[in-house]
C-alpha cells in the first residue's frame, strides 16, 4: 500500500506514524514535504499531529494554505483515503473536508491521557477491520479537541453514521469523566460523507505495540489496508 | 531596517554606579582595567558583567565542583559542554543535563519554564542528539501563599505549552512546596537526547577564517541581563525585573531543531553553540576558548527583530531559539539552503581568528577587544568564606518523647495522602504529552520514567530526585540522600545508573552560612556518587535564591539516567495481583526527622535526616536489580516521603490497573508513628509470586541486604496489623483529589 505521511513545520507525530506503519505493519510509508505539490499515487494520506506553524493562529488554520494541500482535497474528492490525527483533524475541519470545529477544551487545559474509544460504524474504510461497541485504548494529547457542530450539522452526522468513534469508559459506556475534552455528543472521530475521509483526535500511532501500553491504535491502520486489499472501498463509498 | 551608527548612539561613559549596576564588585572592576590596560568601554563593561556573573563564570562554586566524580566507563563527554554524554551500546550515545531557570519563572511564570524548556532542549540538540524525553523538578511555596496557585499553573502550562510544541514528551518530574520557596520558586528542566556515537557535535570554535553564523530567530531586546539577573537576590523590586525575562517560541525552536538535525547529517559543521544566557557573547567567547582561538563578530550583520538596537544589546540580548555554528569555509551555501528550507534565518556574523581575542566590530568601527580568556577560562574565582551556622545544633534537636502520637493513624495515613507533597501530581503531567515519539514504557507516576530505544531491545530509565528538608537540617547526608534516592528510584524499574546530572540551587555564595551549606552538599553528593559507582557528566549551579535576605532551603536535584538491557523487563511500583507477597528490601528504624510526617502532623521542621549506610544502600539496590534481572518481582516501590504508609498505599492504588488493597504485619518494636512514616533510606517494597520468594531471598542474601516478607496483595483494605485498616477506595480518593483541591 501506498502511504503518504505529511510533514508540515510543526508536526510532531510524523515520525511516529511512519515508524508505526513501517515498524508494525509493514508498510512503506512515505514523508510528504508541505512545500511541495502532491505528486505520484497514493492509497492514503495521513496529516499528523502536532503544532503545524505552532498554530499560534486557530489550529489547523495556517496548514490548510500549504501548498500540499491543494493536491490533497483534489485527492479527497476523487475519492482517495484521507486520515486526520489529532492536528490533522483540525485541518482537515479547517480545510472544509470535514465539518465542524475543534475548539479549546473544556477543561481549558492540554489533555494527555491514556482513553477508551468505542467504534461506532464498521462500513467504513478507517474501522472495517474492528466491530461495532468495540473498545479500543489509545492516548489523546491535545488542547484543542473538543468537536463542535451546528445542531444541523450534528444532525447530519448522525443520520448519516458519519461519526465512527465516540468517547467511553471502560465498560464501553460514555460519560463526561470518560470525555477528556468536552466535545459534542463524546465525538473522538467523524468521517465525512463519502466516508473516505476521517478524522481523530486520539492517536492510533502511539497505540502500536504492547510495551507501549495498547496496541489497539493498529485497528485504525489496518483497515485501512483491508480495505484496499479486498478493494472493498468501492462499497462504502458509493 | 533602520540600523543606528556608532555616531548617533555614543557609548554612555563608565562610572563607578555604572559598574554597581552591572553587578561588578570595585576589585573586580579593577581586574578588568588591568587585563585591558585601560578603562573598558560601556559594551565592553556589559561584555564583562555578563561573562562573570555567577551564572556563566561559577566563580563561587567552581572550586567545589571539582570534587566530584566525572568519570566512568560510559561516560564519553562529562562536565564543561553544553551537555554530557553517556555510551549505551549499539552506536549511540545518551546526551543530558539538566539547568534551572528559577529567576524569571518567579517573575513570569508562564513564560520564564517556556524558555527554560527551550534553553535545555538546545543544549541538548546543540551536541547532536536528538531530544526524545524531558523531566522537570518543580518548588513552590505553600498553598497559603497568594502566588502559589498562579505560579504553579503558570510554570506548568510553561512547559506543557512549549515541550508539547516541540514533540518532545516530558515523561517525569517532582513537584514538592514549602514555605522557603514562598518567594523564590524553582524550576529545573531536564532533556534527555540520543545522538549516533559518530556525530557527536561540540561547542567549538577551530579553523582560522571558518566563519561563524548565526542561525534561528532574530535578536530582539528580551532578555538582555538575564544572566545577571540569575546572579542577583530577589527584592520587592523583581516584578520590575519583567522585562529581562525572554519570551519563547517554541515553534521555532522546532524549527530549528530540525534544521540543526538535518545540517548534523552532513559534514560542514565544525561547531555549534546554543545562545543561551548571555546570547551572542557567551556563545563566541566559549566556543573560541574551548577552540584556542579568537573570535570576530560583525554586529551589523545580526539578524534583528527591533529598532536602533545597540552594539551592547545585540550582545547581551538573551532572545531565545538561536545558535551560533562554526562552519567549515566555502560550506556557508549549504548551510544556508537547509534553513532556508525550514524558513530560518543563516547570517554569516563574523570569522575565528587566530589572536585569541574577543572583538565586536559595527559600522566598521570595534566596539570590543577583549582576550578570550579573560571572559571565560580566567575569569574570577572565590573561595568564599563558609561557616557553620550557630543554630544547626539546635535544628537538629529533635526530642521524640515530646511528639504526641496521633491515636488514629489511619486519619494520618490520609491526611499525609492528600498532603499537596504526597499527593497525586495527574493534574500537573496531564497538561504535558508524555506520548509523542511513540517511546514511553512507563509514564509520569512512577519511581522513574521509562522509555524505549527504538531499534533495539534496550531502555532508559530517567528520574529527577531532590529533599531540601534533609539538605537543611543537615547538608552532608542530605548530599548523600539525593544521590542514593535517585538511584533507588532507577534500581526500582530495574536500571543500573550510568550518570547524573544535578542543578544545584541555593542562597546567596556571599553568605558564610549558605557557603557552608553547598560545600557540605558537594562533599555528600561526592561521596554518594563515588560509593555507587556514579559519575556527575553535566550540571549548572543557582545561586542567589532568596528574598529579603531569607534564603531558600539548599535544594540540590540531580537527574539521573541508567540503563536497562531488555526494556521489556521492566517493572513498575503498583501490586499486580492477589496472592502475591508483599517483602520489604531494607531495615525499618526508628527515625522521624525532617520527614514529612513531622511537617504535615506537627507542623515541624526538626532533627537529623535518616541515617544511611552507603554499604546497605548498594546490597539493596544490587538485590532489586538482580531479581528484576531474573524476573522475579511484580513491582518495586521505594519508600520515601511518608514512609512505609504512603509507599504501602502507593503500591495499591498509585498506578493505572485497578486498585488492590493489602494484609499487611508490622511487628517491630518502635512507635506507631514512625513504623508508619518514618523515612528511614535504603527500603524497596516489593511484591513477588510466593514460588519466587526463596530465590530473592538467596539474592538477598547474597548480597547483604535484609529481607522481610510484610504481607500480601489482595483484599478491598490496606490492613497494617495491628496500626491502621482504611479502605483502599478512601485512600485513593484522599490522595487524588490533594492537589486538585488546593488550587484556587
Amino acid at each position: 500500500m501506498r502511504w503518504g505521511v505529511i510533514v508540515f513545520p510543526g508536526s510532531c507525530d510524523e515520525q511516529d506514524v511512519y515508524d508505526c506503519l513501517k515498524r508494525n505493519l509493514g508498510q512503506r510509508p512515505e514523508f510528504l514535504w508541505h512545500k511541495d505539490r502532491l505528486k505520484g499515487k497514493f492509497d492514503c494520506i495521513v496529516l499528523p499531529g502536532g503544532f503545524s506553524y505552532g498554530d499560534y493562529l486557530r489550529c489547523g488554520a495556517m496548514a490548510r494554505f500549504s501548498p500540499i494541500m491543494q493536491g490533497v482535497v483534489e485527492f479527497a474528492e476523487k475519492g482517495g483515503l484521507v486520515l486526520g490525527i489529532c492536528n490533522g483533524f483540525q485541518i482537515l475541519c479547517e480545510a472544509g473536508l470535514l465539518p465542524g470545529a475543534l475548539v479549546r477544551n473544556s477543561s481549558l487545559q492540554f489533555v494527555c491521557r491514556q482513553v477508551c474509544l468505542r467504534v461506532e460504524e464498521t462500513d467504513s474504510p478507517f474501522t472495517c477491520s474492528g466491530k461495532k461497541g468495540q473498545l479500543l485504548r489509545m492516548p489523546v494529547k491535545h488542547g484543542e479537541g473538543c468537536y463542535y457542530a451546528d445542531p444541523a450539522a450534528l444532525e447530519r452526522l448522525r443520520k448519516n453514521r458519519q461519526i465512527l468513534v465516540r468517547y467511553a469508559d471502560g465498560k464501553g459506556r460514555s460519560s463526561a469523566a470518560a470525555n477528556p475534552n468536552g466535545s459534542l455528543d463524546h465525538i473522538a472521530g467523524i468521517c465525512n460523507e463519502a466516508r473516505n475521509v476521517f478524522g481523530l483526535m486520539p492517536h492510533p500511532e502511539d497505540a502500536g505495540e504492547k510495551i507501549l501500553g495498547s496496541e489497539d491504535g493498529l485497528k485504525i491502520f489496518s483497515s485501512v489496508i483491508a480495505a484496499c486489499d479486498k478493494k472493498e472501498k468501492k462499497a462504502w463509498l458509493g | 531596517m533602520a540600523r543606528v551608527s556608532a555616531k548617533q548612539y555614543p557609548q554612555p561613559p563608565v562610572n563607578a554606579d555604572i559598574v554597581a549596576s552591572h553587578g561588578l564588585s570595585a576589585e573586580e572592576y579593577q581586574r578588568i582595567v588591568k587585563i585591558l590596560g585601560r578603562e573598558p568601554n560601556y559594551t565592553e563593561l556589559g561584555v564583562f558583567s555578563v561573562m562573570w556573573s555567577e551564572h556563566c563564570s561559577y566563580k563561587s562554586s567552581k572550586i567545589h565542583l571539582k570534587l566530584l566524580p566525572t568519570e566512568g566507563p560510559a561516560v564519553l563527554q562529562g562536565p564543561g559542554e553544553n551537555a554530557g554524554i553517556v555510551n549505551i551500546g549499539d552506536g549511540l550515545v545518551a546526551a543530558f543535563k539538566m539547568e534551572s531557570h528559577n529567576h524569571p519563572s518567579f517573575i513570569e511564570p508562564y513564560q520564564g519554564a517556556a524558555t527554560g524548556v527551550g534553553g535545555i532542549l538546545r543544549d541538548i540538540f546543540t551536541m547532536g542528539a536528538r531530544p526524545i524525553a524531558s523531566l522537570n523538578s518543580l518548588r513552590f511555596g505553600g498553598f497559603d501563599h497568594p502566588r502559589t496557585s498562579y505560579l504553579l499553573g503558570g510554570v506548568v502550562a510553561g512547559i506543557g505549552g512549549y515541550g508539547n510544541c516541540v514533540g518532545v514528551p516530558t515523561v517525569g518530574g517532582e513537584l514538592l512546596f514549602d514555605e522557603c520557596y514562598n518567594a523564590n520558586i524553582l524550576v529545573n528542566a531536564f532533556t534527555l537526547g540520543i545522538a549516533e556515537k559518530k556525530h557527536i557535535f561540540k561547542g567549538v570554535a577551530k579553523g582560522v577564517g571558518n566563519p561563524l553564523i548565526y542561525v534561528g530567530a532574530k535578536t530582539g531586546r528580551d532578555g538582555i541581563h538575564g544572566a545577571t539577573m540569575a546572579s542577583e537576590s530577589f527584592s520587592e523590586e523583581s516584578e520590575k525585573r519583567r522585562p529581562t525575562v525572554q519570551v519563547g517560541d517554541p515553534f521555532t525552536e522546532k524549527l530549528l531543531l530540525e534544521a540543526c538535525l538535518e545540517l548534523m547529517k552532513g559534514d560542514c559543521l565544525v561547531g555549534i553553540q546554543d545562545m543561551g544566557a548571555a546570547g551572542l557573547t557567551s556563545s563566541a567567547a566559549e566556543m573560541a576558548a574551548r577552540g584556542g582561538t579568537g573570535v570576530e563578530l560583525d554586529l551589523s550583520r545580526v539578524p534583528l527583530r527591533e529598532r536602533g538596537m545597540t552594539p551592547y544589546e545585540m550582545l547581551l540580548s538573551e532572545s531565545q531559539e538561536r545558535m551560533l555554528l562554526v562552519a567549515k569555509k566555502g560550506r556557508e551555501g549549504e548551510i544556508q539552503r537547509i534553513f532556508e528550507k525550514w524558513d530560518l534565518d543563516a547570517v554569516v556574523v563574523g570569522k575565528v581568528t587566530r589572536d585569541r581575542m574577543f572583538r565586536a566590530f559595527f559600522d566598521g568601527a570595534e566596539v570590543a577587544r577583549i582576550p578570550v580568556a579573560a571572559l571565560t577560562t580566567e575569569a574570577p574565582l572565590y573561595n568564599r568564606p563558609a561557616e557553620r551556622p550557630a543554630g544547626q545544633d539546635e535544628l537538629q534537636r529533635l526530642d521524640l518523647e515530646k511528639i504526641e502520637e496521633p491515636k488514629d493513624l489511619g486519619s494520618t495515613l490520609k491526611l499525609l495522602l492528600e498532603s499537596p507533597n504526597v499527593a497525586c501530581k495527574e493534574w500537573v503531567y496531564r497538561q504535558y504529552d508524555h506520548f509523542v515519539r511513540s517511546n514511553t514504557v512507563v509514564a509520569p507516576g512512577a519511581d522513574a520514567a521509562v522509555i524505549r530505544i527504538k531499534g533495539t531491545e534496550k531502555g532508559l530509565a530517567l528520574t529527577v530526585d531532590g529533599n531540601g528538608r534533609y539538605c537543611y537540617l543537615d547538608p552532608y547526608v542530605g548530599g548523600i540522600l539525593v544521590v542514593a534516592e535517585a538511584a533507588r528510584n532507577l534500581a526500582c524499574v530495574g536500571a543500573r545508573p550510568l550518570g547524573l546530572t544535578d542543578c544545584l540551587n541555593f542562597g546567596s555564595p556571599e553568605r558564610a552560612d549558605v557557603m557552608w551549606q553547598f560545600s557540605q552538599v558537594i562533599q555528600g553528593m561526592r561521596d554518594g556518587c563515588v560509593a555507587l559507582g556514579i559519575p556527575v557528566v553535566s550540571g549548572n549551579v543557582s545561586f542567589y535564591n532568596e528574598t529579603d535576605g531569607v534564603p531558600i532551603y539548599p535544594t540540590p536535584t540531580v537527574g539521573m539516567v541508567g540503563l536497562l538491557p531488555k526494556v521489556a523487563r521492566h517493572v513498575t511500583p503498583w501490586f499486580k495481583s492477589p496472592g502475591d507477597v508483599v517483602a520489604l528490601l531494607g531495615r525499618n528504624r526508628e527515625e522521624l526527622g525532617g520527614s514529612e510526617y513531622l511537617k504535615v502532623i506537627h507542623r515541624m521542621v526538626k532533627g537529623t535526616p535518616p541515617w544511611i549506610d552507603l554499604k546497605l544502600e548498594r546490597a539493596v539496590q544490587q538485590s532489586c536489580l538482580k531479581a528484576i534481572d531474573r524476573g522475579l518481582l511484580r513491582s518495586a516501590h521505594d519508600i520515601s516521603e511518608g514512609g512505609l504508609g504512603v509507599a504501602l498505599a502507593e503500591c495499591c492504588m498509585g498506578g493505572p490497573e485497578k486498585p488492590l488493597g493489602a494484609r499487611i504485619e508490622l511487628r517491630e518494636m518502635m512507635r506507631g508513628d514512625a513504623r508508619l512514616f518514618g523515612e528511614s533510606q535504603s527500603r524497596i517494597i516489593v511484591s513477588l509470586r510466593e514460588k519466587d520468594l526463596n530465590r530473592l531471598r538467596e539474592i538477598a542474601a547474597k548480597e547483604g541486604a535484609p529481607l522481610q516478607v510484610l504481607g500480601e496483595v489482595g483484599g478491598s483494605h490496606l490492613a497494617v496489623h495491628p496500626l491502621v485498616r482504611v479502605a483502599v477506595e478512601e485512600l485513593k480518593s484522599a490522595w487524588s483529589s490533594g492537589l486538585e483541591k488546593r488550587l484556587k
